[in-house]
């Protein structure tokens, strides 16, 4: 199960890429293979915002449907409007094209809560 | 040399079956007089006639049989599909709906004319109250989601008469997802809290999460992982305390049956399925039935009418004085009703105590003789179902839980319940009821450790079971991503 070393992470097996004063985030490779195929990915709109813990959107497999938490505080700067018509890009490329949304984020010491490869990966072990 | 099997492939439907001219039956030309349709019916007249398929009666049953013969039911192999209950539905039940005393009434007809349907449902009705501990019932909801979210109304009814309607229901993570899904269409917050490691309700975080603004807590009992929660009348005191409901999803009363009543550990509410506990068919075999046993207190909400009987001892309709209003036509769904009662009937006080009895012993058999090849989830005595994980099967060999069902049904098994419930990894859940022979249960457990010898020696095989059914593994995320509806001819296809 890819972890790459760069990124962060949460609990509910979410990454988040910290770049300055934005994060991108999306599900795990560990997250899409116990999903399963994901057929329906439900995004916030640009300009809402969320506190850390709550739910911005949902990604529904055939197994289940899972609430997506998010892991910093903020607000949407961009979303992956691709997973609307082609979902299985997150199965494929969790960590790439299969990105979730941006967002420009409140409290940067929010990060400190955040998992680091190593910790997550014990985590999912 | 013609092929094994070879009615049991898919065929063309009966309306591609349609030869224009062919029919079953010769009607007689009418002879009646001033018989024209559009004086009669006006602008409701059908103009064209209905897109009918037109085969021959012979072309009907070799279409259906067939169809029959690609089916798989209870009445055809072991159907452990856990919190379903796929129990045998007894031919007595059959025979009981089919008397014509019963199979040729009309739900419109003066009660007069009824009576004896209407004294089978208020037995039943007595009955239901006797069995759940609780004084009312409405027999009227069609599933036991139908009866979750009559509950939520009547809960909604009692509070706002109490002055405040409230706003959230709490729920733990085990649920049944009909139970958050009714919450939502009853316009209440979902809470949810997490259970114990032993898969039982955290009574700390039920407590943290009850307030003045919680209508309800919804529970399972015993729980989706079988297991009966031992602080069961401590959960529901917390639950009073803060003035909210405790409700009970009844879909797992197979295991208690006859042994403790829900209204006695103190739940308010809880819907029965007539099609899991009480042997009536279940899902493409017949319609329904949850009616939902209520407290004394919440009758006067009632969905109506009810059966009730009067002071001259005849059965009549009645709406209870507060009902929130009718949630199904007429009483609900008639047939299914005979069919219970003629079980409860049919077995008495003693014998459903005898089939609670007898699906905890099956579920604790099959438990034991399988944890040599899987994880149980939660290991202990449980009640009528258990919870295998298949994680350690997926590490060592990449053999999935979806891979283990597929390859069940080559050997001649309906899978369990797969992928529930969430708190467990790779979940299999099994109820295997008390209705499955011993020999059953021994061959499941040998299949299954079969399918765990071929996950190690040939993993490919499980990767692309099923083999030998009708039609072989489907692609569900395709199927739900590019969903194929077209429209033909006015005929879905």
């Amino acid at each position: 199960m890819a972890i790459p070393a760069e990124l962060n992470y949460t609990e509910d097996h979410e990454w988040v890429k910290i770049e300055s004063e934005t994060a991108m985030i999306g599900i795990t490779d560990y997250a899409q293979d116990q999903l399963g195929g994901l057929v329906f990915v439900n995004l916030p709109a640009v300009g809402d915002t969320f506190a850390v813990g709550a739910v911005f959107g949902e990604v529904e497999s055939v197994k289940s449907v899972s609430e997506l938490l998010a892991p910093l505080s903020g607000k949407v700067i961009e979303v992956n409007a691709e997973l609307e018509s082609a979902p299985e890009t997150i199965n494929n490329d969790p960590y790439g094209a299969g990105w979730i949304i941006k967002m420009s984020v409140s409290d940067p010491s929010q990060t400190g809560a955040l998992l680091d490869a190593t910790a997550y990966e014990a985590l999912t072990a | 040399m013609p092929e094994p099997f070879q009615n049991r492939g898919p065929r063309p439907t009966i309306y591609e079956s349609s030869r224009p001219g062919a029919t079953c039956v010769c009607a007689p030309v009418a002879d009646t007089r001033d018989a024209s349709s559009d004086a009669f019916f006006g602008d409701y007249a059908r103009q064209a006639a209905p897109a009918l398929p037109q085969v021959s009666e012979v072309e009907i049953m070799r279409h259906y049989a067939h169809l029959a013969s690609m089916n798989f039911g209870v009445d055809t192999g072991s159907y452990p599909l856990g919190s379903c209950t796929m129990k045998y539905n007894p031919r007595l039940n059959e025979w009981a709906a089919r008397l014509p005393g019963f199979a040729q009434l009309h739900p419109s007809q003066p009660d007069e004319t009824v009576q004896g349907a209407l004294q089978l449902m208020y037995e039943l009705q007595q009955d239901l109250c006797e069995i759940s501990g609780l004084p009312g019932v409405t027999l009227q909801p069609a599933a036991g989601a139908h009866g979750e979210y009559c509950a939520l109304m009547i809960f909604r009814a009692a509070h706002t008469a109490a002055g405040n309607p409230r706003k959230k229901v709490i729920i733990p993570d085990t649920a049944h997802g009909t139970n958050p899904a009714s919450v939502a269409m009853a316009g209440y917050e979902v809470v949810t809290i997490p259970s114990t490691t032993d898969g039982l309700v955290d009574l700390e975080a039920l407590r943290a999460a009850l307030d003045h603004d919680t209508a309800a807590f919804m529970l399972t009992n015993p729980n989706t992982v079988g297991i009966f929660d031992p602080q069961i009348t401590e959960i529901t005191r917390a639950v009073h305390e803060v003035g909210a409901f405790a409700y009970c999803d009844g879909a797992n009363l197979n295991a208690i049956l006859g042994i403790t009543r829900p209204g006695d550990q103190g739940f308010d509410a809880l819907h029965i399925n007539l099609h899991k506990t009480f042997s009536t068919p279940h899902g493409g075999g017949g319609p329904g039935a949850g009616p939902l046993c209520v407290s004394a207190e919440l009758c006067p909400y009632l969905p109506g009418p009810v059966a009730v009987r009067t002071e001259t001892g005849a059965y009549a309709r009645k709406n209870p004085d507060k009902s929130i209003g009718r949630v199904r036509s007429y009483m609900g769904n008639f047939a299914i009703f005979v069919r219970a009662y003629a079980y409860i009937k049919m077995l008495g006080a003693e014998g459903l105590r005898g089939v609670a009895e007898q699906a905890v012993l099956s579920a604790n058999y099959l438990r034991v003789i399988v944890q040599d090849t899987f994880t149980v989830a939660y290991n202990r005595t449980c009640m009528h179902e258990f919870v295998l994980s298949g994680a350690n099967l997926k590490a060592e060999t990449g053999v999935s839980t979806l891979d283990v069902a597929k390859r069940l049904l080559d050997y001649g098994f309906h899978p369990p319940t797969i992928y529930f419930p969430l708190i467990v990894s790779e979940a299999m859940m099994l109820e295997p009821t008390e209705t499955e022979p011993l020999a059953a249960l021994d061959a499941l457990a040998e299949a299954l450790r079969a399918i765990a010898a071929e996950a190690k020696s040939d993993p490919e095989l499980l990767h692309s079971a099923p083999h030998t059914t009708p039609v072989r593994r489907l692609d569900e995320a395709g199927a739900a991503r590019n969903p194929n509806l077209r429209v033909v001819q006015g005929f879905c296809s």
